[in-house]
């Protein structure tokens, strides 16, 4: 392969954004600092908008938001020492939640690696098991082949964050650089594995002769693009689906086959139909405990299917009958022909017969009493997406702790990639930066942050980038008064002792102001509708301080160590209603 | 109960890391490990013997197939596979050791029985080498020790593994053997080997058939 003509020479700086751009990326998040400043310098030849964040963190969340959202690699750079370390929290998130994310960090130069010198921190040390993979460059010529890799990386099997670490030096050494060449390497996951007929020949066996099948619906569903296949899979055998958190919009909500979310704070008929269930068909999810409840009593009597690219995933909380290792879309390409169609819908008639009154007692169906519930404020943000048919065009990004549960339960998620929410490592702070990520990446969207007081402050300088980015993000801020999640536990299991969980917020309407975003406070439900209508049509950036019930809880939810269907059901009465005005 | 991996490994800076925290984070004790060239090039060969319970063996193979600088990973039993482990012991021999000048004569006997050679002779020590299983190699330090000999230092390698017969691996299969294939047809000569993998672009079947025979 000789080139036509020699490959020009640029700087390890420039070879950077080249492969970037190379890569398609068009957007980057970032923060300069002495030991990146080189690739800084270089930014202005290349067609790459850089994304100034407040802090690191934000950087790497907006990263994760954007490869969320959109489902391509997010970029996001650090310098070197504090630089890199405040990337970690974004980084740890990233993996736990297999988002393809590659961050670059400027490292001090290759002379004094290992010296202590100013703002060096081994950050391939400190990221090694927060990363898929991570690289140290200290030469400019490795530095193409080690960015293509971490893109590779990053986006094949099943994805991740990528670290790569480059030297001062090496970011200012010259390189040949062949554009031609600097293609990105296809997606190849690693290990390469697909399953075996045998294996299928077992699956197709336990599907035939399943009479309580449930498709347990997993994040592995949108990272293999797999929607399709997996409905027509649930549909030709008229399998009910339960998703898991970060399953919900891989399979639309109101699809008579979907039963919502599963675990913890799922509704009680799902988790119900799990327990009895003969056939669990886990479909790119990974039987998390917070789904499973406690192990020993799950799912008893359910023969187990598991669908998986992670070999380590199988057999690692719940021990299945059959694996099929491979990816989801090109497993069920091959496992759908196989199996005849089924009309039998009984099963599902049973499990919709078993809701009974738990939907009655949905705070949803209760008439306005004057107080305000969080659980208003979401379903009345979905309801305002429905009504303007936005609802496939709506991005919620979440941050952690109750309003995420009310979130998952009353937001019904129609379209994949249209819930960004930290699942595995239940990020505090996410909210704010992610959506920043969402929405560069998909500008045409309507985003809105649902965060709760406390979370919010975690990141809340990310406010500023909005406002020099000019985003138009709606921002409504669940105001309870309270670290929610903790409280709730608190009152269930140490008796109410509220320690440190009341937290003192500042005026969020004022907060925002003061960054030149508009905003309101809203404590009545009546105001909710109108606001949400006015913060989604106002074509700027919008915060809405929701102030709701202070001592507001999730139900239903599993006690941790209790079985699936132990659940607390939600109070025939709730306890608010007695004082009531209008009682 | 012990297993016994063998792992064909990247040889490039920190893969000894990336293969420790890995055990390090499943909370496994690495009872010995092992690295060194193997017959490809740029790829080291590892053993790591480690204790962890019977089920713990196909998560922590799949976890050490997952890093990205893996090539291979084989779990092998001890009746599969040619164990074996290099000893170095110092043994006192001089005229005030507690057998005096009888020491060297009888240091010479034990390492005949046990085929340990002797590789250093000093005026006040004698220096053994041992290759063998593991079990011998503690046999020869026991003999010594029970016969009140001095001994001032050991020096053990830990176990190498090598599977027996033909070799059943699907990946080192699609690899290919080193002279008969190139390794990475589609590396750039002057790239560094940042894709050490398989040379065939084919998907490999599940290495992982233990999956579904725990259930028999
Ligand atoms: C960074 C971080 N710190 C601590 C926690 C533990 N935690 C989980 S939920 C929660 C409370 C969240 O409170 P708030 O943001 O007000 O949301 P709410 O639960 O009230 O909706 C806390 C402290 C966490 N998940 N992340």
């Amino acid at each position: 392969m000789e080139p036509q003509t020699p490959a020009p020479t640029l700087t390890g700086a420039e070879i950077l954004w080249a492969v970037l751009a190379g890569e398609g990326v068009t957007t980057v998040f970032g923060y300069p600092g002495g030991a990146i400043l080189p690739i800084y310098d270089a930014l202005r030849k290349f067609p790459i908008h850089h994304v100034l964040v407040r802090h690191e963190q934000g950087a790497a969340h907006m990263a994760d938001g954007y490869a969320r959202a959109s489902g391509r690699v997010g970029v996001c750079m650090a310098t070197s020492g504090p630089g890199a370390t405040n990337l970690v929290t974004g980084l740890a998130t990233a993996m736990l939640d297999s988002i393809p994310v590659v961050a670059i960090t400027g490292q001090v130069s290759s002379k004094v690696l290992g010296s202590d010198a100013f703002q060096e921190v081994d950050i391939t040390g400190i990221t090694l098991p927060i990363t898929k993979h991570n690289f140290l460059v200290t030469r400019a010529e490795d530095i193409a082949p080690a960015v293509r890799r971490a893109f590779q990386i990053a986006r094949s099997g099943r994805p991740g964050p990528v670290l790569v670490d480059i030297t001062k030096d090496a970011q200012q050494a010259t390189a040949a650089f062949d554009f031609e060449t600097a293609k990105p390497l296809p997606v190849r996951p690693h290990p390469m594995l697909r399953a075996e007929s045998t294996s299928f020949q077992q699956a197709v066996d336990l599907i035939l002769g399943a009479r309580r099948p449930i498709l347990l619906a997993g994040h592995g569903i949108t990272q293999s693009g797999a929607e399709a296949e997996v409905l027509a899979f649930a549909e030709a055998r008229q399998i009910p689906i339960a998703t898991t958190l970060l399953g919900l919009g891989s399979i639309p909500a109101g699809h008579p086959l979907s039963l919502g979310m599963m675990g913890m704070h799922g509704e009680s008929w799902v988790n119900t139909a799990i327990q009895q269930s003969d056939l669990l068909l886990a479909f790119g999810m990974r039987f998390d405990d917070r789904v499973t409840g406690n192990i020993a009593s799950y799912a008893p009597k359910a023969k187990k299917i598991h669908i998986e690219i992670d070999p380590s995933e199988i057999n690692k909380n719940v021990k299945v009958d059959v694996a099929l290792i491979g990816d989801l879309k090109e497993t069920l390409a091959r496992l759908l022909p196989q199996l005849p169609k089924k009309m039998d819908a009984s099963w599902l008639k049973e499990i919709n017969a078993s809701k009974g009154t738990a939907a009655v007692r949905d705070i949803i169906n209760l008439p306005d009493n004057g107080h305000l519930y969080a659980a208003h404020v979401i379903h009345d943000i979905w309801r305002e997406a429905q009504a303007a048919g936005r609802e496939h065009d709506t991005v919620i990004v979440t941050d952690v702790g109750q309003h995420q549960m009310w979130e998952a339960q009353y937001f019904k998620h129609e379209a994949p990639r249209s819930l960004v929410t930290s699942g595995g490592l239940g990020t505090m702070g996410f909210a704010l930066p992610a959506a920043i990520g969402a929405k560069s990446a998909c500008p045409q969207k309507d985003v809105w942050v649902i965060a709760g007081d406390g979370g919010f402050q975690m990141t809340a300088c990310e406010l500023s980038t909005i406002v020099q980015e000019g985003l138009a993000i709606n921002i409504a801020v669940i105001n309870n008064g309270f670290l929610g999640m903790v409280r709730q536990w608190q009152e269930t299991f140490y008796d109410k002792n509220y320690s440190a969980s009341p937290i003192l917020s500042p005026d969020f309407v004022k907060l925002a102001g003061a960054h030149g975003i508009e905003g309101a406070t809203v404590s009545t439900r009546r105001d909710v509708t109108s606001t949400v209508t006015h913060a989604r049509t106002s074509g700027k950036a919008f915060l809405i301080n929701f102030h709701v019930e202070k001592e507001d809880a999730v139900y239903p939810m599993i006690a941790p160590g209790a079985a699936l269907h132990e659940m607390v059901r939600r109070p025939d009465r709730d306890p608010l209603l007695e004082t009531a005005e209008d009682e | 109960m012990l297993h016994t991996f063998v792992a064909l490994v990247e040889d490039k800076p920190g893969v000894l890391t990336r293969v420790a925290s890995l055990f390090r984070r499943l909370n496994i004790n690495i009872v010995s490990l092992t690295v060194g060239e193997s017959e490809r090039a740029d790829t080291s060969r590892m053993t790591i013997v480690c204790e962890a319970p019977e089920g713990a063996a196909h998560r922590i193979r799949a976890s050490l197939y997952k890093l990205e600088i893996t090539v291979d990973v084989d779990e092998v039993g001890r009746s599969e596979a040619v164990i074996r482990e290099l000893c170095l012991i110092k043994v006192a021999a001089g005229p005030n050791s507690p057998h005096g000048q009888q020491s060297r004569s009888q240091i010479f006997e034990l390492a005949t029985v046990f085929r340990a050679r002797v590789v250093d002779l000093a005026p006040e020590s004698i220096m053994l080498e041992m290759t063998g299983a593991a079990s011998k190699i503690e046999g020869l330090i026991q003999v010594l020790r029970e016969s009140s000999f001095d001994i001032l230092e050991v020096s053990r390698t830990g176990r190498m593994a090598m599977r027996r017969g033909h070799h059943t691996s699907r990946v080192l299969k699609a690899l290919g053997t080193p002279g008969s294939q190139p390794f990475s047809a589609e590396q750039n000569a002057d790239e560094p080997d940042y894709a050490l993998k398989p040379a065939s672009e084919d998907f490999l079947a599940n290495q992982f058939p233990e999956v579904h025979e725990e259930e028999q």
